[in-house]
């Protein structure tokens, strides 16, 4: 059946910001999806709040709209474009829900739009948990006991059937927010309360506890002939009981016999069919009793998911794409497979590797979170890796997620502990628990037992006990000095710094001092070296190259090698067993190349943003007429679509990966250079092992950019510049840190060197406080100074993007924040142009941005942070590098800045590429999304510590209006009338008044703790004084619980108050009452409440802004 | 090609794949010790390897599986496809692991032991698949010693000696001997097989070229009885049996070899307006007494992701449908040669070729791939439910 001719125009729906739950995976689908549906000469209409996507680029689409994703905003889109269909399957729970409400409020009906891809009743059919549990019982399919519940009573009541530990689920949130497993009555009751209020429709699912049984998914594709095939499985490794977006999970399913795989693949067509999903692909989710094979249904998702994602990168089959043409009336056998490009996409992708995806975690980033895994998802990222076998996939994946592991890494909490307290640690679902497991096993535990307790398949912790296994081998007798040897190990994934790390260990040197000699040179160190086999990752790489043992490339082709395959599309593995020379396909071509270094598993502080430039630069490089080498190892990405670039190295960014792919494209045609300064620091980590290694990079020298991170060669530069810095000093130890905080004086922020994101950065506002950073929150010592700086407090802080080619420098942005500094810059909502810099301090700025690109010798971006205090302009930071708003400017300005920037650095010259727009007739402001609702018990406030997953941008007019909808799109509901609670910080107190005075003018009624509401009352303003939470009940925690108060402005000053006030936010988050932490957003809230009016805001694209 | 053509052994090497053009694959042997002598094919399904080995269409040929790890779910006494000598061997990437599965009776290595199947591990079986895809299936011998001695000269001159598939018989080697009234059911989750009850009508007799078993138990869930007779069965027995329809197995070898004997009785059934229902051998030898002809492919199909399509009027609302199916040959049905009166009914959807057919005015079909998978997928039961309604 060929595509339909009776529509012509489709909206597209995409995810919104990035969230726990919901990342870049959904701009991987819908960037396929509307290139799918281009092709086939559709109109397409792309709604998306967020900036930082490839899909909103304005060549994908024919109308991009950076609106919310709110109902009432997409109606008016709707309106105004009128689609003939609205695709809402490709931009995950957000746009399936927003498309289920359009249909519910008559909207999709009134205009005549047809939902294609899944029907309003399909998803109502699969995501009501009582009608999903009917359709299964009419396909004769198990479903965990278990019944719905809308208040606390019902929830008793089925408690009774189900037994505890109990499942439960929150119907419609994604990701499971709000859900959990209760061991008993007073986590029963908690879990449902919060699950309520988590669920749109106030209800919740309670389910038998299938903790301990099996997980499958399955990935299926269905077409309108009712053609349908299984694209993947999946088998969590982690049992049930951890979401699977938490858990380890590998592909395909391992522990299935044919039989048993069958009935689970015949299951998931069935629920496929009986739901009604038509066209498209869906994930169905499977428990199964390791005992008998008994088989549970657990949900299904009836749209490209995470788990699709993972399923594409997995197989080579890209899903997204092929939903959308299937949405558009054709069928599978009418689509090409594009990885063979001679078979058609009707067939079952097979493959011939294992691949093991990790997800990555940032508890450190929320202090008091508990780190418990469990239904609700917590992970911000994933790694994927591939290999020949289980352990080499594996421990591939363990050093692809850059949290410091080489592979199964000790755990040093655990080493010669006591068996109480081992088994106690593996009890325990945490991020860290597939290491527990390696280390029970150097402990002397069996398999048997720790099954026993993890419920872990055996076949999965043999695997981890043979890698243990050999780590004790090689610890006792050093690495073989023979080629077949040394190559068994490397096929179990060994990376060469782990097995330096393990040889080192076998020269038994007590107390691991020859683990200190080996770092040492001399000849201790030769000796060491000799009967080690190599002490350092360098000799391990230069034993394996004397000996011939290097890795080969296979192919990742959807068809184990049946069918050639003209995607070059590239994994990594050691063929140990042949005993011969191992068949290498990478087959690099003989044209001019540049490698993209990519920036990992997503974590927060570096995700979509550093994607979204390396898709760029790969998009302008091949323009450029360059072959484009993409290598990255996170599934959720655009850079790692089988189309992105002109070849994909599927392998960790790791210094001895990234060097062995080099080392093949280097054989063949001219390696012009490598990119590392768009990836984030993870690929910036590797610049100097590249350097080392002889490899040119391209753009901005590493060593500039170490300068700029660099403190003491920065202040040279900066004095030599005749720049301003704040006052700061490096100290390391305690009394250096006093010492130096006295000098410049409180309030100082304090962090330690090299970071991304502000880890661990804090602002301390006395001696108590900064000797508590101290010996908490870091570790100082004469490796690790603290930094300290003068904090300007109440400055305003400012973003500069530039570029520079040398000799011309360009400003491509000058964006004002709205929190003032001392807020990460990543966690600030910012206005581009600025909304109140007078254009002298604008132009200050630009000319000490223009400076520092030139001395820095800057050839592509470049970012520059400064704070604006009583009319000085002070140098924050440089990073002269892509930075995390390129793509909000790229979007805000409409020019396509990362591009340029790639063929900057590829030798071009600014005055040659596209000119940057800076006459802006318009305002988009970024406003940042956080994941404080996920982590109960974390303090929702903002500090120099970057907290945020994701950002939207709200696009308008004016810049109230931008800022208005920038808070619409990340999802607080502005009030518009009802009691706002005011408690400033007394450096506030003025700043506050304005906006104050404003809300009360517009019928707000005030309330505010004793000393802001004398200050208030003092002004003239009417107010209420309420108790702080210290000065008894009933105080604000309880108005706030009890649903009396509309919005919070609290801003703290000091650490006491800001441990007094942690409740009020607390309570605010859980109530979802819009709360603002600093003076400055307070008044742009206050500001966008009284100017605009949410029902007359307008939709506008794109492509009618940049006209 | 990947492989090093040294005639010594490495150091650790006690199995040897020994190609009829002189190339050596050195690896790790496992199962039975001694050799053996065949046809190198590839298999890409992912589950189901005791099936594969088990089953009797890869008589005198050594399986390279696509997949790393073989092993995982152990062997069991449920999933035989047969009891005769079904693959003589396989090749492995990795050592194979030890089982995890509720189902698992023992470990694979042993079972292979068992069998009298040779095991070769540690083998780039990517390489070797690439190979058979540009260069065809190669004549083999696959070769365990423990001890790790084996004389190359004499297992290369073996595998050249071996005349290989083409104009080979073997339907006749793995047959049944005698006539079996078939008993075995239909299996399920917790239940194991079912029995057959012998009252069941419509009475379907199954000619065994190497069938897989799971075809009886198919026809028994669609509602037949079954009754098996040996491939060599006369036209005069079958007919005895009183048949409502006759099967025409599946098995391994050439068609046209075994067409010699087969043929000439399946035409005398179709003149005799019998039903007939053939799956891969059979199929292909329903297409000789057709007057099609049959071809030996490149490569060969074996795997459990292949689509096939429904092509031609006949299929009405359900024609392009397509089937994901489980294959396994080395032979087809030549498209182009089949005559008036024969309808393509399935082509696969990767390379076009033949993969079901039915003879026009008659109530005889066949299908190339194997609608009883085991392994592979199930979207095929519908032929059984067909073949079986019209003997009604």
């Amino acid at each position: 059946m060929p595509k339909r001719t009776d529509i012509s125009s489709i909206l597209v729906i995409g995810a919104g910001p990035i969230i726990i739950g919901q990342a870049c995976e959904f701009d991987y689908s819908g960037t396929q999806a509307i290139k799918a549906l281009k092709e086939d000469g559709y109109r397409v209409i792309l709604v998306n709040s967020n900036p930082a996507t490839i899909m909103t680029d304005p060549e994908f689409a024919d109308a991009t709209y950076i609106e919310p994703i709110t109902p009432e905003i997409v109606a008016k889109i709707i309106s105004k474009e009128k689609p003939d269909a609205v695709l809402p399957t490709m931009g995950g729970q957000t746009a399936l829900n927003c498309a289920l409400k359009l249909e519910e409020m008559g909207v999709l009906k009134q205009h005549g739009v047809e939902m294609i891809g899944a029907r309003a009743d399909a998803i109502d059919k699969a995501e009501n948990r009582q009608r999903f549990r009917e359709a299964m019982d009419k396909i004769g399919l198990e479903s965990a006991r278990s019944g719905v519940a809308h208040t606390l009573a019902e929830a008793y009541e089925v408690l009774e059937r189900t037994g505890l530990p109990s499942i439960i689920r929150p119907s419609f949130t994604m990701g499971g927010t709000g859900g959990g497993v209760a061991y008993n009555k007073a986590e029963f009751e908690r879990i449902v309360k919060s699950g309520l209020d988590a669920s749109p429709t106030t209800e919740v699912l309670i389910e038998e506890s299938l903790l301990g049984w099996k997980e499958y998914e399955m990935e299926v594709v269905r077409d309108r002939n009712d053609n349908c095939i299984i694209v993947c499985s999946i088998e969590n490794v982690d049992p049930m009981g951890v979401h699977t977006g938490d858990s380890i999970t590998v592909a395909p399913a391992l522990t299935l016999t044919d039989k048993e795989y069958q009935i689970m693949r015949n299951a998931s067509i069935n629920v496929l069919r009986e739901i009604g999903v038509e066209t498209g692909g869906s994930n169905v989710q499977f428990a199964v009793n390791p005992a008998d094979g008994r088989l549970i249904v657990i949900e299904m998702n009836p749209r490209v998911s995470r788990s699709s994602a993972l399923a594409s990168k997995a197989t080579g089959f890209p899903i997204a794409r092929v939903a959308a043409k299937l949405a558009v009336g054709y069928t599978l056998d009418e689509i090409t497979n594009e990885i063979t490009g001679a078979t058609p996409a009707s067939f079952e992708p097979t493959i011939d590797y294992v691949v093991t995806k990790i997800p990555r975690f940032a508890f450190e980033k929320f202090k008091g979170a508990d780190n418990h895994l469990s239904t609700a998802m917590k992970s911000v990222g994933e790694v994927m890796a591939i290999g020949r076998n289980f352990k080499e996939s594996m421990q591939k994946a363990l050093r692809g997620l850059e949290t410091g592991l080489d592979g199964f890494n000790r755990v040093v909490e655990l080493e010669g502990k006591s068996r109480d307290v081992i088994t106690a640690a593996l009890s325990q679902a945490t991020p860290d628990r597939i290491l527990h497991i390696a280390q029970a096993f150097r402990e002397g535990f069996t398999v048997e037992e720790v099954q026993a307790i993890t419920f872990y398949d055996p076949w999965f912790l043999r695997h981890i006990e043979e890698i243990i296994y050999e780590e004790k081998m090689i610890g006792a007798e050093g690495l073989p000095n023979n080629a077949a040897e040394l190559r068994r190990l490397k096929a179990m994934g060994f990376s060469d710094k782990r097995l330096a790390t393990l040889a080192v260990r076998s020269v038994g040197v007590a107390g691991g001092l020859g683990e200190t000699q080996a770092k040492r040179s001399g000849l201790l160190h030769d000796a060491l070296r000799a009967m080690a086999g190599a002490t350092s990752e360098d000799e391990v790489r230069k034993l394996r190259q004397k000996l011939g043992v290097l890795p080969v490339f296979k192919r990742i082709d959807s068809c184990a090698a049946e069918f050639e395959a003209i995607t070059p599309y590239m994994y990594s593995t050691y063929e140990a067993p042949s005993f011969g020379e191992p068949e290498n396909e990478a087959w690099p071509s003989d044209r001019e190349k540049i490698v993209i270094l990519g920036g990992g598993p997503n974590r927060i502080g570096q995700g979509i943003e550093f994607d979204y430039c390396c898709v760029h630069a790969c998009f302008a490089l091949s323009e450029a007429g360059y072959e484009t080498i993409m290598v990255n190892c996170n599934p959720e990405t655009v850079s790692t679509d089988y189309d992105t670039s002109d070849r994909l190295y599927f392998e960790p960014l790791t210094a001895e990966d990234v060097l062995e792919i080099l080392r093949v494209e280097h054989s063949k045609g001219t390696l012009k250079g490598v990119i590392v300064q768009f990836g984030g620091q993870t690929p910036l980590k590797l610049a100097s092992a590249l350097e080392k290694a002889g490899i040119p990079i391209l753009g901005t020298s590493p060593d500039a950019i170490d300068l700029a991170e660099d403190r003491e060669r920065f202040a040279r530069l900066v004095n030599k510049l005749k720049l301003k810095q704040p006052e700061n000093g490096i100290a390391y130890s305690e009394q250096e840190a006093l010492a130096v905080a006295h000098r410049i004086g409180y309030p100082v922020l304090l962090r330690p060197s090299y970071v991304l994101g502000g880890r661990a950065m804090e602002i301390v506002d006395g001696d108590a406080q900064l000797i508590n950073y101290i010996n908490t929150a870091v570790e100082v010592s004469g490796d690790s100074p603290v930094l300290v700086d003068q904090y300007l407090r109440d400055a305003v802080e400012c973003d500069v993007d530039a570029l520079c080619d040398g000799d011309d420098v360009v400003i491509a942005g000058v964006m004002q924040h709205i929190e003032e500094a001392g807020v990460h810059s990543g966690d600030s909502a910012c206005s581009l142009p600025p909304y109140s810099l007078p254009q002298d301090i604008i132009d200050e700025m630009e000319r000490q941005a223009d400076a520092l690109a030139r001395a820095l010798q800057v050839r592509g971006l470049m970012n520059v942070q400064f704070a604006v205090k009583d009319g000085e302009v002070y140098l924050i930071e440089v990073n002269p590098r892509a930075s995390r708003t390129v793509p909000f400017v790229a979007k805000a300005s409409g020019s396509q800045i990362a591009k340029i920037a790639a063929r900057v650095m590829a030798g071009e010259m600014l005055a040659d590429l596209p000119k940057i727009k800076r006459d802006l007739d318009y305002v988009a402001v970024k406003e940042a999304v956080f994941p404080f609702a996920r982590f109960p018990g974390s303090d929702p406030v903002l500090t120099p510590e970057m907290k945020s997953t994701g950002e939207v941008m709200g696009i308008d007019r004016d810049f109230a209006t931008a800022y208005a909808k920038s808070q619409i799109a990340e999802g607080s509901v502005l009030p518009t009338e009802g009691t706002v609670f005011v408690s400033v910080k007394d450096s506030d107190k003025a700043s506050i008044v304005g906006p104050v005075q404003q809300l009360v003018d517009f019928g707000f009624k005030v309330i505010a703790t004793g000393g802001t509401a004398s200050y208030l009352k003092e002004q003239g303003l009417p107010v209420e004084r309420v108790n702080k939470v210290a000065e008894g009940r009933p105080h604000i925690v309880d108005k706030l619980s009890d649903g009396e108060v509309a919005l919070v402005f609290n801003t703290t000053e000091g650490w006491q108050s800001h441990k007094d006030s942690q409740s009020i936010r607390a309570s605010a988050l859980e109530m979802k009452v819009p709360y603002y932490t600093t003076a400055a957003a307070s008044a742009a809230a206050a500001n966008a409440i009284v100017s605009v009016n949410a029902d007359e805001l307008e939709v506008r694209s794109l492509q009618d802004y940049y006209g | 090609m990947a492989f090093l053509a040294s005639s010594s052994a490495p150091k650790g090497a006690t199995g040897v794949l020994v190609l009829a053009d002189g190339t050596i694959v050195w690896g790790k042997g496992f199962g039975a010790t001694g050799s053996a002598v065949g046809e190198v094919c590839f298999n890409t399904a992912m589950t189901g390897y005791q099936e594969v080995m088990t089953d009797p269409s890869y008589a005198a040929q050594i399986v390279n599986f696509t997949f790393p790890h073989i092993g995982n779910v152990g062997t069991n006494d449920e999933d035989y496809e047969s009891r005769v000598e079904g693959a003589v061997g396989c090749i492995v990437r990795e050592e194979v692991t030890r089982q995890s599965n509720f189902r698992s009776e023992g470990e694979f290595v042993e079972w292979m032991a068992k069998m009298g199947k040779i095991g070769l591990a540690g083998v780039d079986t990517r390489a070797l698949t690439r190979r058979i895809r540009l260069s065809g299936a190669p004549n083999a011998v696959i070769a365990h010693d423990p001890k790790g001695n084996f004389d190359i000269d004499a297992l290369l001159q073996r595998a050249q000696e071996w005349p290989g598939l083409e104009g080979m018989d073997l339907a006749q080697r793995v047959s049944r001997e005698h006539q079996e009234d078939w008993e075995g059911g239909y299996w399920r989750l917790g239940h194991g097989y079912g029995r057959a009850s012998r009252d069941a009508k419509p009475h379907v007799v199954a000619i065994d070229y190497g069938s897989k078993d799971n075809i009886f138990r198919n026809l028994v869930k669609a509602g037949a009885r079954v009754t098996v007779v040996p491939a060599r069965t006369s036209l005069e027995d079958i007919t005895a049996l009183k048949p409502d329809g006759v099967f025409l197995s599946n098995g391994p070898g050439d068609p046209a070899a075994t067409g010699e004997y087969a043929v000439p009785v399946i035409k005398a059934l179709l003149d005799a307006d019998m039903p007939l229902f053939g799956i891969c051998l059979g199929h292909q030898m329903l297409a000789l007494a057709a007057g099609a002809k049959t071809v030996k492919m490149h490569q060969g199909h074996r795997g459990a992701n292949h689509p096939v399509q429904r092509v031609g009027e006949s299929w009405g609302e359900t024609r392009d449908l397509v089937e994901i199916t489980s294959m396994n040959h080395g032979f087809a049905v030549d498209g182009d040669t089949l005559p008036a009166g024969v309808e393509q009914t399935h082509v696969s959807l990767f390379d076009g070729s033949n993969c079901g057919i039915a003879i026009s005015g008659k109530k005889a079909f066949g299908v190339q791939y194997h609608p009883e998978a085991s392994p592979g997928p199930q979207d095929s039961f519908y032929l059984f439910e067909k073949f079986v309604g019209m003997l009604g």
